[in-house]
């Protein structure tokens, strides 16, 4: 996984709450076999019209915010389905950092799994963030996840809170595996004593 | 030390360690992988340079995607095609064991696991799928995982949880003439709801439970994710210890006799805590189905379709006739009698050789009613083999109905068995959720006897009249 540090980048604003995983991307892009490639279909619903055009309205079509790697939203993101397809096509796109005053638990921890930084503001700090994401080019925002605040353009930080721990692995870019596998001589240890307890445990092989 | 549950006993002795923050570290001994759930599981190993650190203590089939009807043909779904031909691949890259479309050992992943004795009491077992809560019945501890996780496994062979709270659901008293497994399951999940079990894990037990066969206590566990719970769990026994004996990968000779050894340790400590106890007696359950589009809204097969205009609660009676409407019901209507267009005897719930036997038993030297499709889609290859072996093909064959190739087939609308729009299904799997089956079908939850009884009268039907 991709270390999170901090991040200088275009931010963009899709000022709506409940903004559910189906929107961010729709059941019937989920028979693919990988998690790359999803990025094209996010928000497929907003950003295509029917004729399979882009839509030239919807924010994520227009520059500078194709380059957006900041969403920043209302409340309840990432409700509905469980599908971890949503952070993948959110990352694909290029997005590393969700903003929003709250969001639904399974996404908000699925984004911990897959790299992206999700942060919780009130509602009113949201407005104003979603100001700075609206001045064109300058619509820049900075995230200092050691320090814990985010940069306005005029300067002004924001602090925000996370938990220490997750926010330990997405400095240090450790997945969860990567974190498990610190672990890993107690996984042997206890490989080797399941050896002298259950010696009958089989093995599969076919040929 | 403190009475401890078989749930405790089985989280306790997979215990890698446990983090500052309350989550544990869990070995797991057994993963099962299927072509749905495992594509971006193997891309996340590949793209991080990782293998899988125990291949071995893996298993991989195709369920979902396969048709069931001639295997010798090409897949004509290309998206279906794809992800078996991706699963392929990457069991062959990682060095997985993986039985193949065309093996006669093929099926649905959690009627393989116990079939091949891969699954076994006290074990950790995980799978991407929902349903591996269908292993508890081996006396082990099993559930369903995220792609995230099936990837973590891999690497690791463990997993990060939390344990979670015990509940038990006891069952006491000798189950009646033509009730079965299901029929007590869905009385139960009638009984505690959808929400019942949430954040538990459900431990059967009681005399009606004790008295099931394997087949039965894997109904039964296969729905307690439908209970809410997280997993299920049928404490390990003689029926269990000859179950697995002589299975092609359970142990054989001196160490299965040390495996029972260590099995027969595996049962609740008298004075356990249970956080949630249900008690109900057999004696009381009839022949059960479902009448809406969640496994919650149960009746005995004598009764009627509720009224919503008796529903206090404003939310659940618009819910209750959102449910009436789609599932083209009247209220206060007698649910037997009610025409089927379609009937589906397989699944995970309902697919083995003792289901097959309870169907037939129904179905012999009798007709599927005009009018109806009815299908017997065997969960393996060979289970399909053994009911050939006992003939139970030839008495569905000569009834009418159609005998099919091992998979999930019309339990879920992935494969090209689907329902169409308005159809009425009798059917023997485990979700009645609108489109399940295929958009706009309905669904009716029963035993794999009630459904062939509704095949051979052409509606809903009291089992119990015609045997
Ligand atoms: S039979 Fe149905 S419930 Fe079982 S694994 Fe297949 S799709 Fe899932």
């Amino acid at each position: 996984m991709e270390k999170f540090t901090t991040l200088s980048a275009i931010a963009a604003a899709l000022p709506e709450a409940n903004i559910d995983t189906d929107k961010i991307i729709p059941a019937r892009f989920l028979k693919t076999t990988q998690r790359t490639g999803l990025g094209r279909h996010a928000f497929d619903a907003m950003r295509y019209r029917e004729d399979g055009a882009e839509n030239p309205d919807f924010v994520l079509n227009r520059e500078p915010w194709r380059k957006a790697q900041i969403l920043i939203t209302f409340d309840n993101l990432g409700c509905g389905s469980s599908r971890e397809h949503a952070p993948w096509a959110l990352l694909d796109f290029g997005i590393r950092c969700v903003i929003a005053p709250s969001f639904a638990d399974i996404f908000f921890n699925n984004c911990f799994k897959n790299g992206i930084l999700p942060i919780n503001l009130p509602r009113a700090i949201c407005e104003r963030l979603m100001d700075d994401a609206s001045m064109g080019e300058n619509a820049r925002l900075t995230v200092d996840l050691a320090r814990q605040v985010v940069i306005r353009p005029d300067g002004e930080e924001v602090p925000f809170e996370i938990d220490p721990f997750r926010k330990h692995l997405l400095l240090e870019g450790l997945d969860d595996i990567g974190q498990t596998l610190k672990h890993e001589q107690g996984i042997t240890r206890y490989e080797n004593r399941e050896h002298q307890e259950k010696p009958w445990m089989p093995s599969i092989h076919i040929d | 030390m403190a009475p401890r549950t078989l749930f405790d006993k089985i989280w306790d002795d997979h215990v890698v360690e446990t983090l500052p923050d309350g989550t544990s570290i869990l070995y797991i001994d057994r993963h099962l992988v299927h072509e749905v759930t495992s594509p971006q599981a193997f891309e996340g190993l590949r793209l991080a340079g990782r293998r899988l650190r125990h291949p071995e203590r893996t298993i991989a089939v195709v369920d979902h995607n396969v048709p069931t009807s001639d295997r010798t043909q090409p897949i004509e779904e290309p998206e279906s095609r794809n992800q078996i031909e991706t699963l392929e691949r990457n069991v062959k890259e990682f060095g997985v064991p993986y039985f193949p479309l065309l093996s006669a050992n093929q099926g649905i992943v959690h009627v393989v696991g116990p079939e091949q004795g891969i699954s076994l009491p006290g074990m950790t077992i995980v799978c991407g799928d929902s349903h591996t809560s269908t292993h508890g019945a081996m006396g082990s501890l099993a559930f369903g995982i995220g792609t995230s996780e099936v990837e973590h496994v891999m690497a690791t062979q463990t997993i990060l949880q939390r344990p979670a709270k015990n509940m038990r659901v006891t069952v006491e008293g000798v189950p009646g003439h033509g009730v079965s497994a299901k029929d007590i399951m869905l009385a139960i999940i009638g009984h505690i709801g959808t929400a019942g079990g949430t954040g538990h894990v459900i431990e059967f037990a009681g005399s009606a439970i004790r008295g099931l066969d394997m087949a039965g206590r894997m109904t039964l566990c296969n729905m307690s994710i439908e209970a809410g719970a997280r997993a299920g769990l049928v404490a390990p026994d003689d029926t269990t210890f000859e179950y697995v004996r002589g299975r092609p990968f359970a142990p054989k000779g001196e160490d299965f006799d040390r495996a029972v050894a260590y099995w027969k340790t595996l049962s609740t400590d008298e004075g356990a805590h249970f956080d949630k106890e249900v008690t109900l007696r057999a004696e009381d359950i009839s022949p059960t189905l479902t009448w809406g589009t969640s496994p919650e809204t149960v009746l005995p097969i004598s009764g009627a379709v509720p009224d919503p205009a008796q529903e206090p609660d404003e939310a659940r009676r618009v819910q209750m006739q959102r449910m009436l409407d789609y599932m083209g019901l009247q209220a206060g209507q007698a649910i037997a009698g009610t025409p089927v267009d379609v009937v589906f005897i397989g699944s995970c719930t309902n697919s083995r050789i003792e289901d097959l036997r309870a169907a037939a038993l129904v179905a012999e030297g009798r007709k599927v009613a005009q009018g109806v499709r009815a299908m017997i889609v065997p969960g393996s290859g060979n289970v399909k083999r053994q009911a050939e072996e006992e003939g139970l093909d030839k008495i569905f064959l000569d009834a009418g109905f159609e005998w099919r190739e091992a998979g999930c087939s019309m339990c879920l609308g992935m494969n090209p068995d689907r329902l169409t729009p308005g159809q009425r299904c009798a059917s023997t799997s485990n979700r009645n959720f609108e489109g399940r089956q295929g958009p706009g079908g309905r669904t009716h939850l029963l035993s794999p006897a009630m459904a062939a009884a509704a095949a051979v009268t052409g509606c809903l039907t009291d089992v119990r009249e015609l045997v």
